[in-house]
């Protein structure tokens, strides 16, 4: 007899996770609440487009990409006047139709270019980093059912990297939830 | 759009008991405010040009409020927005109430011949740039301009709101469609009447002054003063127990997001007018703003600067407040404050260089027409429901949740 032996964590064949298919939003909304409520943490809705309140319902937790572009406009505005100060008035004093070496009027138009310029690369790249984007693979790619997240089926997976995930309660609880067999995912 | 309907069956949507107390405060202060500024304007040198001046900076105040609601209304139904329903009654009241301002309008009618120094025909004809200006800004024609912007605004308003009132009892959707449709030549017609009017009751006090912008930087103040004082109504109708469910914190925070944006974008416009004037350097308009940056109002133009559009940028970026009917609503009424400010900032040094003058009959002016202006957004309000009650898009907006 021989005995399988399970492949280490993120090697191909490993347990990802399980998938569970739902074919109304309603339905998801409820099972999002369900597994949050159950403690988990790494696991992801799946939704062909954006729903209303499934952020609450999954207990998504407040982005701080805010706080980050604020700081990159903060830093755009001041580093666009810090930028024409130093060119004009300090580096190669240069004097236009008599207007002052350095002087805000002239200087704003530049830096609110720069203000909105940094926040929204800010913004942009921010959102892929903190959304770990982008990325070309993914082991759900490997199941046929999920490609129906794009279309008009709504899924939830629960990683098996996540503390609370057991085999058989993790399963119980998906398929109460969807009323449909769970898919298992492994690495590829 | 997936979230229920909220049931609003058992809502308050009528002021009923409201109505009179509230009535009893406005009726107060407009006794108060006009009897109290006629009084004081009688007892002091010059009172009476100066009740005058600053009737006109209050005047151009609530016109902006109604003007501001006029333009939103347009502007749901132009995006057909299904967010903004539960609110859009009280927009419609505003925006009738424009009617009750062209009664308001006639002491500035009587008074155009001192806050107008180009209605004097004499001394015109003696100014080069007058003179040039005669076949536009003069006595006749200036009424007749006047009369009709209130026809255009009075008219577009009226019909928003009781084709509106109209669905409340039949439902028929196509009253929508009518109002989508008198929506986009209404706001084209909305647009040229505003930067006219801007230009005729506020940028004419100085005729020797160029700028085409100035229409415009009306316009941002208007909507920036409707969408400040937008969240304050809801609040304090919700506080006496009208609309508690149907207005929800999302409706708040779309609010508050407008408001933020109209508030840059009113330092956009501000800021476009000056840097162009400061840059051509031409003395026929930088006289203007060298007015408003000697004595006294420089000190005022620094406080439009900073309380106008710092310090509520800084206040509104943030999503907590925006979140928070009672912090939106006072971050509002702050703002409402800072809009009569800029109006005042626009009207008075041209009749007070170097010193800003502003004290008790500048408030007691205030108060009386807002006690007045009140009253008549009250009486219109009071008369069907506060809100839009067969609304196609009223589910959707009940629904409404920003993602």
């Amino acid at each position: 007899m021989s005995e399988r032996t399970a492949p280490a964590a993120g090697e191909p064949g490993a347990l990802y996770g399980y998938l569970v298919e739902f074919d109304k939003v309603d339905e998801l909304l409820v099972g999002a609440r369900a597994v949050r409520d159950a403690g988990y943490t790494r696991w992801d809705a799946h939704t062909p487009f954006v729903i209303h309140g499934l952020d609450a319902a999954m207990g998504v937790k407040k982005t701080v990409l805010p706080y980050l572009v604020f700081g990159a406009g903060l830093t755009g505005t001041v580093g666009g006047i810090a930028l024409q100060w130093w060119t004009n008035a300090v580096d190669y004093p240069y004097l236009i139709s008599g207007k002052p070496l350095f002087s805000l009027p002239a200087n704003i138009p530049v830096a609110f270019e720069t203000t909105i310029l940094f926040a929204a690369l800010t913004a942009l790249v921010a959102m892929l980093a903190l959304n770990g984007l982008p990325r070309l693979y993914h082991p759900l790619f490997t199941n046929r059912a999920f490609k129906r997240a794009t279309d008009d089926r709504f899924f939830i997976s629960i990683e098996a990297a996540d503390p609370l995930f057991d085999r058989s309660a993790t399963r119980e609880l998906l398929e109460s939830l969807s009323g449909r067999t769970v898919e298992v995912i492994e690495e590829a | 759009m997936q979230g229920k309907a909220l049931d609003i069956t058992t809502e308050t949507r009528h002021l009923d008991g409201v109505l009179r107390p509230a009535l009893t405060i406005c009726g107060v202060l407009a006794v108060l405010g006009l009897a109290g500024s006629l009084l004081l304007a009688g007892a002091g040198e010059g009172g009476r040009s100066h009740l005058l001046e600053t009737y006109l900076v209050s005047f151009a105040f609530f016109l902006s409020l109604s003007l501001g609601a006029l333009f939103f209304v347009l502007l749901q139904h132009l995006t057909r927005a299904g967010w903004s329903v539960v609110a859009r009654r009280i927009a419609e009241v505003l925006a009738a109430n424009v009617w009750l301002l062209a009664l308001l309008a006639v002491p500035v009618v009587l008074g155009m011949g001192h806050l107008y120094h180009w209605t004097d025909a004499a001394a015109a004809a003696h100014d080069p740039l007058l003179a040039g200006k005669t076949g536009f800004l003069n006595s006749g024609f200036f009424l007749a301009r006047l009369a009709a912007y209130f026809a255009i605004w009075g008219l577009l308003a009226s019909f928003l709101h009781r084709s509106s009132v109209a669905q409340d009892a039949s439902g028929d959707p196509a009253l929508t469609l009518r109002m989508e449709r008198l929506s986009a030549p209404g706001m084209i017609l909305f647009a040229l009447s505003l930067n006219f009017a801007a230009f005729d009751l506020l940028m004419s006090l100085d005729a020797h002054w160029f700028s085409t912008i100035f229409g415009v930087y009306y316009f941002a103040a208007s909507v920036v003063g409707f969408l400040a004082v937008m969240p304050k109504i809801l609040y304090v109708l919700q506080w006496r127990g009208i609309l508690r469910n149907a207005v929800t914190v999302e409706h708040y925070h779309d609010f508050g997001k407008l408001l933020f944006a109209f508030i840059v974008f009113w330092a956009y416009i501000a800021f476009s007018q000056y840097m162009l004037i400061w840059y051509g350097n031409i003395p026929e308009e930088t006289q203007w703003f060298l007015k408003r940056q000697t004595g006294d109002w420089a000190v005022v133009s620094l406080i439009l600067l900073f309380g106008h559009f710092v310090l509520p940028f800084l206040l509104l970026v943030s999503r907590m407040i925006k979140r928070r009917p009672l912090l939106l609503a006072a971050t509002g009424a702050y703002v409402a404050v800072m809009c009569w400010i800029d109006i005042y900032w626009l009207v008075v040094p041209e009749f007070s260089p170097g010193v800003a003058r502003f004290g008790l009959l500048d408030v007691l002016c205030f108060l009386g027409l807002g006690g007045v202006y009140s009253a008549g957004v009250l009486l219109r309000l009071g008369r069907h429901s506060v809100i839009a009650e067969k609304d196609p898009r009223l589910d959707e907006s009940l629904a409404f949740e920003n993602a």
